[in-house]
């Protein structure tokens, strides 16, 4: 039986953990989130949604996603 | 009449924010009311339980009711206290909202929310280079308004006053001096307007279009207030159109009297 190997990350502060090599574009598939509702960012730098499957979490990686609101 | 920001033609001279409303029907009620043509929203980061594995996902009905309204988008960049938040939060607001355009605030005082004026000038120059309109929310400092613009700004937004204060354009000298010393530069008053009055005043001064949120969408009657507003505007921009007279010290006399009625 493989083994599959997790990391842990954080998803807007708070821990997961995610198979290694997990893309970010699939954390946000896992959490059910509309990729088009959200933009999101790795350690404080922006990554775009053209951008998202290709960029592979490592452990400690900080996930944020942000949403859209109201605003003055 | 009609005027250009960021070479798009608008009718509307007012602004509005869509935060704090009593619900999104009276926010949407709003806007209608208030003619406005262009609007602000924000951004905010997630909470973690809305992005837990498997979890509900999160319904953004306020974004579509947004939408329906037919209202150009701007942005901001609300909370951040470094340029490089800023930048960041700004390149998430141009793919979240499709825009370029972008309401850019950088905080540098808890109290007073007052911009911070060297952060903001670095995130603008790096926005500019990025192909952003950078519309600053900025103060009425007319020598930090001119780097902004030698940075690439197109547009300015100082305060009237304190975000979510209500208190009117505190500073009417400084706001006088920006508008004649930019000429030509479409100049908004975004911040501190709390009544129509406000509002005329900014326009009166010959500033190209009034910013605010909190003053509708507190009042009774967000929907009253937004046409209140609408007509305030419009009353300022149509009395420095046609010219306000030059004040005078002492008063003198209107009705065309020869000398005294009895002598």
């Amino acid at each position: 039986m493989s083994h599959i190997e997790h990391i842990l990350i954080t998803v807007n502060g708070e821990s997961q953990s995610v198979p290694a090599g997990a893309s970010l574009a699939a954390v946000i598939a896992n959490a059910q989130l509309a990729a088009e509702t959200v933009a999101t960012a790795v350690n404080g730098e922006f990554v775009p949604r053209n951008n998202r499957a290709a960029r592979e979490l490592l452990a400690g990686d900080a996930v944020f996603t942000f949403q859209a609101i109201t605003g003055g | 009449m009609n005027f250009h920001i960021a070479d798009v033609e608008l009718s509307s001279r007012f602004f509005l924010g869509t935060s704090s409303y009593p619900s999104p029907q009276v926010l949407q009620q709003a806007i209608a009311a208030s003619g406005a043509q262009v609007v602000t929203v924000g951004l905010k980061r997630q909470l973690a339980a809305a992005t837990a594995p498997n979890g509900q996902a999160t319904q953004n009905n306020f974004y579509q009711l947004i939408r329906q309204s037919g209202a150009r988008l701007l942005p901001n960049t609300a909370g951040c206290r470094t340029a490089r938040e800023a930048v960041t939060l700004a390149h998430m607001a141009r793919e979240l909202f499709g825009t370029h355009w972008i309401k850019l605030e950088v905080v540098g005082d808890e109290h007073t929310l007052q911009p911070d004026p060297f952060e903001l000038l670095t995130a603008t120059t790096e926005l500019v280079r990025a192909g952003f309109e950078v519309f600053p929310y900025c103060t009425d400092d007319l020598v930090s308004c001119q780097r902004l613009l030698d940075a690439g700004c197109r547009i300015l937004m100082p305060w009237g006053a304190p975000i979510g204060s209500g208190q009117g354009l505190i500073n009417p000298y400084a706001l006088r001096t920006l508008r004649a010393r930019l000429p030509d530069v479409p100049l908004i008053v975004d911040a501190g307007i709390g009544c129509p009055s406000d509002a005329a005043l900014a326009m009166e001064l010959g500033f190209d279009a009034v910013l605010l949120n909190s003053a509708v969408a507190l009042a009774h009657q967000p929907v009253q207030m937004a046409e209140a507003f609408k007509l305030g505007i419009e009353s300022g921009r149509l009395a420095y159109e046609a010219g306000i007279m030059a004040t005078q010290d002492m008063a003198v006399a209107t009705t065309p009297v020869t000398g005294r009625p009895f002598l």
